[in-house]
């Protein structure tokens, strides 16, 4: 029966005895926190194409997988990886676990705290609790779900009112676990006060050749007035299945700006869910993904306009290469009252190959007057003016391809406004692409 | 320099240019003037060598070579330049990044060595004061939220910059305000030498009266039905184009 191969996937039930471990050394304000989410999971059991919001993106090279918690990691190889060079704050977890002895936090100024859940006082991680039973994201539930009956670890960070945070506080989420099917999943809080500012920076590498679960949720909340630059940058190894979850919530004329770059992974699904909640706040939803071979880069994103006078805009380029698949799911939800909602989202994606796959699903909702929504999504090759303008230059068509290639990722990696951290990864997109043999096809 | 004989272009099959003749010499300013529709543009986009048009006869002759078996970058790199009539934005790619390729692009082809960033910088720096464009727009992506003055003179900076042999600008003055189309002819003019030619299209008279064109030829459904010296442009000016385009034997 066809009906059959659809069928939610159930755990095995050596994840229900992980399960029991995990709960039993749990505290006990979080156990019933942890049953009550893995109920949940067992009831939801893992997403099918069957589900709308996964319809582009079946998770068959997860299901396959032996699901269960990575054991502690040793060490991880800090010396070459992403942003090394910056200074700032940083928190290294290795296999879901804080790694104290290659994390750096340094001095801070008054009522700024950094640090990670586990090493926090009791009763302070209880912070956390709200967002563990939130059930916000229905695009990512079961994985949401999941994440609260395993995390492990998380960084905790908050920035009181009145603060200006101006390096980078860098968090490392580093799978070096040999055994197939380990998985990490790591919760991230950061509060930003009012009128403050920080920039977070998220690492997700992979330094194994094992296939495992990076399951993340991270969720950031600003106070009124408040900037926050949060970038993501996703290079997971080849075999790894990386999940995250991000939550914004942002207060009255508060700006919240998030990147995402995605290159690595074997399958990479993002679910960015963005709440404007106090009047004349506004987002800015950024990405990037590369992706070639058989990779699948998936962006989910949910606009939810909440109050009046926000401004939402969301940029979105993927590169796509060999058999590999872009999916952009662009949901901007206007509740009633909204007024002057300003929301626009882009989705462009450049295909290098016949076989390359762009999903694009823009979906409006608009519950209130006067508003402003516009959505754009472009799949195909270069754009011949650009190319001809080039050529006309004298400058030939392989290096014309080349020159619209690096414009197209950049255009997004512009917007980054931490300059350190946007040279790197200016360099370091244009070498990843430069390694692509397709591009001068 | 450049031989255009009896040429015949269409697009889609339909027939733009029906019989061009036209030569130019160096040292030589040619203005084509014409009315919207007259394939004006065409002829500016054919001689850059923009796909999609289908030549059904004649030729075009430049330096001795057949430029319409030639790529974009040959012909550039061969020292034709067409300032286009709308630059085109390429979000993305820096200002500075582009003409730095462009301009060893064309060093490369003559055998002279690249540029480095410094020298190519004090190089800019001379040329940008000579159109008076603001430094600013270099580190900006190209074309990319410049105005339209801006647009039009970055594209006469190009030329500055690349010294091509002979320039086609495509309606250079249409969108520009007086003082701006001043700047423009003056950038223009200086790089005016006995060694290179100009062919400037456009549909105004106003332009011409500070880029002073040797010939003024006036194109109509896809010929040239009339040339004469500077004062043909002026003539247009006052009684408009209907006295020729009624009476098409006046082939001069």
């Amino acid at each position: 029966m066809p009906a059959t191969l659809t069928a939610p996937i159930r755990p095995a039930d050596q994840l229900a005895a992980a399960f029991a471990r995990q709960h039993q050394s749990s505290p006990a304000w979080l156990q019933p926190i942890r049953q009550a989410a893995w109920t949940r999971f067992l009831e939801l059991g893992l997403p099918t194409t069957r589900d709308e919001d996964w319809r582009f993106t079946n998770l068959a090279p997860l299901s396959a997988l032996p699901l269960a918690p990575a054991s502690q990691g040793s060490s991880a190889n800090l010396r070459e990886v992403v942003f090394a060079t910056l200074s700032g704050p940083c928190l290294v977890f290795v296999d879901g676990h804080y790694a104290p002895k290659l994390s750096e936090i340094g001095a801070l100024p008054p009522g700024v705290r950094i640090g990670n859940l586990a090493a926090t006082a009791s009763g302070e991680e209880r912070a956390l609790a709200p967002s563990l039973q939130s059930r916000a994201s229905k695009q990512s539930a079961a994985f949401d779900s999941l994440n609260a009956a395993f995390f492990t670890d998380g960084a905790l960070i908050h920035v009181p009112d009145d603060v200006v945070l101006e390096a980078p506080i860098r968090l490392y989420n580093i799978t070096t676990s040999p055994d197939a099917g380990s998985m990490i999943n790591l919760r991230h809080l950061i509060q930003v006060g009012a009128r403050s500012r920080a920039t977070v920076i998220e690492s997700c590498l992979g330094q194994t050749d094992a296939a495992y679960l990076n399951n993340s949720v991270t969720e950031l909340s600003t106070g009124a007035g408040a900037r926050v630059e949060h970038l993501k940058f996703q290079d997971e190894a080849a075999a790894g299945i990386h999940v995250s979850s991000l939550r914004l919530r942002l207060a009255q004329g508060s700006h919240a700006a998030h990147h995402s770059l995605a290159l690595g992974a074997r399958l990479a699904r993002n679910n960015i869910l963005a709440r404007l909640e106090g009047e004349g706040a506004d987002c800015l939803l950024n990405g990037l993904y590369l992706a070639v071979g058989e990779q699948l880069m998936d962006h989910h994103m949910v606009m939810e306009h909440a109050s009046p006078r926000c401004d939402s805009r969301e940029f979105f380029n993927g590169i796509l290469d060999d058999q590999s698949r872009g999916v952009f799911h662009g949901r901007i939800h206007v509740h009633p009252g909204a007024v002057k909602t300003d929301a626009k989202q882009t989705n462009r994606n450049l295909l290098l190959s016949d076989e390359a796959t762009a999903n694009t699903k823009p979906q409006l909702e608009i519950y209130a007057d006067d508003v402003k929504c516009t959505h754009g999504a472009t799949v195909g090759q270069m754009n011949p003016e650009q190319l001809f303008y080039l050529q006309a230059r004298g400058i030939d068509l392989d290096n014309a391809r080349r020159m619209l290639m690096h414009a197209f990722a950049g255009e997004i990696i512009e917007r980054i406004a931490c300059l350190p951290a946007r040279e790197e990864l200016d360099q370091l997109v244009w070498n990843r692409l430069e390694q692509n043999p397709h591009i001068a096809a | 320099m450049l031989e255009i004989k009896n040429l015949h272009a269409g697009v889609e099959g339909r027939q733009i240019l029906k019989g061009i003749h036209l030569s130019i010499q160096p040292g030589e300013v040619h203005a084509v003037m014409g009315p919207n529709g007259s394939g004006k543009s065409t002829l500016a986009q054919l001689l850059a060598g923009r796909a999609g048009y289908t030549i059904t006869a004649g030729e075009v002759l430049y330096e001795g070579q057949d430029l319409l078996d030639m790529d974009p970058e040959e012909r550039a790199r061969a020292g034709v330049f067409l300032a286009f009539q709308y630059p085109v934005e390429i979000p993305g790619v820096n200002t500075t990044y582009f003409l730095r390729t462009a301009v060893n692009a064309m060093r490369k082809h003559r055998g002279q060595a690249p540029l480095d960033a410094v020298k190519f910088l004090s190089l800019m720096r001379e040329k940008i004061k000579l159109l008076e464009l603001d430094e600013s727009l270099l580190k900006r992506s190209v074309n990319e939220g410049f105005s339209g003055g801006e647009k039009k003179r970055a594209e006469i900076l190009q030329m500055a910059l690349l010294e091509p042999r002979l320039a086609v600008l495509d309606e250079t003055d249409s969108g520009l305000d007086i003082d701006a189309l001043k700047v423009v002819a003056r950038g223009v003019n200086r790089l005016k030498t006995p060694q290179t030619a100009q062919l400037v299209i456009t549909h105004y008279q106003r332009l011409l009266d500070h880029i002073i064109p040797d010939y003024v030829h006036v194109l109509h459904d896809g010929c040239i039905v009339k040339s004469g010296g500077k004062e043909l442009a002026l003539e247009l000016e006052e009684r408009g184009y209907d006295w020729i385009v009624k009476s098409p034997l006046q082939t001069a």
